[in-house]
């Protein structure tokens, strides 16, 4: 059936199913509806090539989407319904949007002739989802359907990736048309790499070479246009110490020793308080967002910025940039590396000396404690640092949004590239559990584990039901304080510790997995955190972990709003 | 100091792109002064010119986020010193503007206006110039009963002269390498 699928009569539905399959999709994350159904019956002849997961809730779908991309260089897919369906999907996408994931979305949509006239589940998706989409579409004739998802799966990974949607009317679902398929290779509006300018290359190595004092800000966009070899290559050519934002984290290996932390609000003390120390700051796709800034007037004042990245709308956007290389990061770089001159790891130690002497600090005051407390309970720190241990740092680890994600991203020491998986921009409570899901499904080959706090865990904790019903061996480690710790900790610190409305009373949540057929423990005591970190981990199905953690800790160093970098406080 | 500029943005002709562009604008809390939409001098390739008043450097932060819409071929923007612009204007006015014949006709002429239509209860003055010329018009009109009138927005083509169709051969060059 499939062989002969040129220059064939089908359905606009199977046009759609066939055009995905001509994409390279292989997976789909969807609910179906009224406005897509024949979307759904065409899928049923094709369900072993391209399989898709049934979620419980579009958010759901949209989440696992992104995780999907975020750890491989596969395209995520979603389907959904018109109305409610559509509407659904629209947090995922702005979180994909702010975060720059691939991402393409497919709704169905009321027959044409119903547009505008308040039919049954007719929502305005095209209107809604565009301050939140690279680029979207309504597709009303079935032979529209083929170039518009060549055209979407082209703008949705290149240059800077994005998500994108595609909104299909029933009738043309119905519709018949010839099938062709013609791969999108560019469109004359968009230019997705901006050609590299070699003098701005030669200014910024120019300006690196004379630094005494260079640091580099690693960004996303290392890991998107794949220049991890590159960054490495950099920073060891020049012996220069390397930090990285939190959707960086992964591009650079923990473990290096030129390695020096994690940027911005509960990062690390060197690398915040040293960027007003620098004289050449090199940012590499990043964006400067305020959670890395702090206060922008006081922010790196006395250094040369220069700017790596492929979008030149965050050129001078938040930073002004001394020297803006614009383009892909792998380019640039391949073109920067030859005249950077060689240090053979002997220049710059003084200034590298400095991060370790900051480093002293941190762990001295924060980080010792943190993963060797002496409290009654247990702390999200010290779960993290065993987790990190047991897993080697080579775990994907997908995060929810709170002061557990803060803290793992702080304790959890990334060996391997693109395996941390977290709501960045966006910072929206209920992304991690679908997101694991998303990213399992994509890396079979590796552990997942997702870290969630007791609050997010309940925002998409149906599906619990997905991983059921596909056996996904994902790892959930649910560090419970039985608070939203993260609105608490503010609350203390800057409302008079008036908790309003963060306590949360929780459920047995061992037994709402087993009810789901997820085997799950609850520890209360250190003695039983080793033993049972593992078990999970070795467990070769799905496993819930919930941790009973301290409920008033908070999360250290912090840079308080509006505050400097360089005053970001310890305790 | 705000300044007030004009942005001409050329685009394919979509369903919708109007409203990604604008969005742009009241996403930031900026008011668009005016804005008119035609084929430009390119078959095939729209033109919008925009009006907004911001501080300077907001304007190129804008200007480079409109252009970054994928179905945006190219946007430019320019101060009033840079452009050549015009505005039209309708005023519809009371026929009793006949009893004071010689006032009338005078300040239509002052202003270089001209009449365009004459009715049994209204006559339709119309006005080509800047905005403060078609407000010094209307200001001198009222007194003879004004009845309806309407502006276009700013239309405008720039005093650099590079042209449309260099850019978008710049842009297919820079697309195939
Ligand atoms: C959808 C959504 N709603 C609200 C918030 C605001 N918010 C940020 S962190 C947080 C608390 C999270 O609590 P929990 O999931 O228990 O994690 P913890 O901070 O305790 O680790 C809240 C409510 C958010 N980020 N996303």
């Amino acid at each position: 059936m499939i062989h002969d699928k040129y220059n064939k009569e089908v359905t606009g539905a199977e046009a759609l199913i066939l055009a995905l399959l001509d994409a390279g999709a292989k997976d789909v994350f969807g609910y179906p509806g009224g406005a897509i159904m024949p979307i759904y019956d065409a899928l049923y002849d094709y369900s072993d090539k391209l399989k898709h997961y049934l979620v419980r809730h579009e958010q759901g779908a949209i989440h696992a989407a992104q995780g999907y991309s975020r750890v491989s260089d596969k395209v995520g897919v979603v389907f959904a319904t018109s109305g409610p369906g559509a509407t659904n999907l629209i947090t995922g996408i702005a979180d994909a949007q702010i975060d720059s994931n691939p991402v393409v979305c497919i709704t169905g949509q009321v027959a044409s002739h119903l547009i505008g006239t308040d039919a049954f589940q007719e929502t305005d998706v095209i209107g809604i989802s565009m301050p939140v989409t690279k680029w979207n579409i309504q597709v009303t004739k079935a032979e529209d359907i083929a170039p518009a998802i060549a055209k979407a799966f082209y703008i949705a990974t290149s240059g800077r990736p994005g998500p994108v949607l595609v909104d299909i009317t029933k009738d043309a679902q119905f519709g018949k048309t010839i099938y062709n398929y013609k791969k999108c290779e560019g469109i004359r509006s968009y230019i997705p790499y901006p050609k590299v300018n070699i003098e701005s290359v030669k200014q910024a190595a120019d300006l690196i070479n004379k630094a005494k004092k260079p640091f580099i800000l690693c960004g996303h966009g290392v890991l998107l246009s794949e220049s991890q070899k590159q960054l490495l290559e950099l920073a060891e050519k020049g012996n220069i110490p390397v930090a990285s934002t939190l959707l960086g984290l992964s591009a650079f290996p923990a473990q290096h020793p030129l390695y020096v932390g994690f940027l911005g609000m509960h990062g690390n003390y060197g690398p915040n308080i040293l960027t007003n120390e620098c004289d050449v700051l090199i940012a590499i796709g990043m964006r400067f967002d305020d959670r890395v800034t702090g206060k922008v007037s006081t922010y790196a004042t006395q250094a040369k910025i220069i700017h790596f990245d492929i979008d030149p709308a965050e050129i001078n956007k938040i930073i002004h940039a001394d020297v803006a290389v614009i383009g892909d990061a792998k380019e640039s770089l391949d073109l920067l590396l030859p005249l950077i001159e060689s240090t053979n790891g002997k220049e710059r130690k003084e200034w590298l000396k400095r991060f370790e002497e900051c480093h002293q600090i941190e762990f001295e005051k924060v980080i010792k404690t943190a993963v060797n407390p002496t409290t009654p309970s247990i702390k999200m720190s010290e779960v993290i640092d065993k987790f990190h241990k047991l897993s080697e740092g080579k775990a994907i680890v997908a995060t929810d949004v709170g002061q557990h994600q803060m803290i793992t991203t702080r304790y959890y020491q990334f060996h391997d590239t693109n395996t941390n998986v977290t709501s960045g921009g966006l910072g929206t409570m209920g992304f991690g559990l679908p997101a694991a899901i998303g990213a399992k499904i994509s890396r079979p080959d590796k552990q997942v584990v997702v870290v969630v706090g007791d609050g997010g865990f309940q925002m998409t904790i149906q599906e619990l039901g997905t991983i059921m019903d596909y056996n996904i061996p994902v790892k959930i480690l649910l560090l419970n304080n039985n608070f939203l710790g993260m609105v608490r900790q503010w609350q203390q610190l800057f409302f008079e510790k008036r908790y309003s409305f963060t306590e949360l009373k929780n459920p047995d949540f061992v037994a709402i997995a087993k009810a789901y057929g997820i085997n799950g423990k609850k520890i209360t005591e250190r003695k039983d955190l080793n033993g049972a970190l593992k078990e999970m981990l070795d467990s070769k199905e799905s496993y819930l972990l919930e941790v009973l953690v301290e409920t008033e800790e908070n999360v250290f160093p912090m840079i308080a709003t509006g505050a400097s970098v360089s005053e970001i406080i310890l305790e | 100091m705000e300044t007030t500029y004009t942005i001409s943005v050329f685009t394919e002709d979509i369903v919708g792109l109007l409203n990604r562009i604008t969005i742009i604008f009241t996403r930031r809390n900026i008011n668009i002064e005016s804005m008119i939409a035609s084929e430009s001098e390119v078959k095939g390739i729209y033109r919008y010119t925009i009006v907004i008043t911001v501080l300077p450097e907001r304007i190129e932060k804008i200007v480079k986020l409109i252009e970054k819409q994928v179905d945006v071929m190219k946007a430019f923007y320019h101060v009033n010193d840079e452009i050549i612009s015009t505005e039209i204007a309708l005023y519809k006015i009371s026929a009793e503007a006949i009893k004071q014949n010689e006032l009338f006709i005078k300040t239509i002429n002052k202003h270089h206006a001209r009449i365009i239509r004459v009715s049994f209860d209204y006559i339709v003055v119309q006005k080509a110039g800047g905005a403060k010329g078609i407000m010094d018009l209307f200001n001198d009109l009222e007194q003879f009963g004004m009845l309806e009138f309407s502006r276009s927005g700013r239309v405008a083509v720039t005093k650099p002269m590079k042209t449309l169709s260099t850019y978008l051969k710049e842009i297919e060059i820079s697309n195939s390498n």
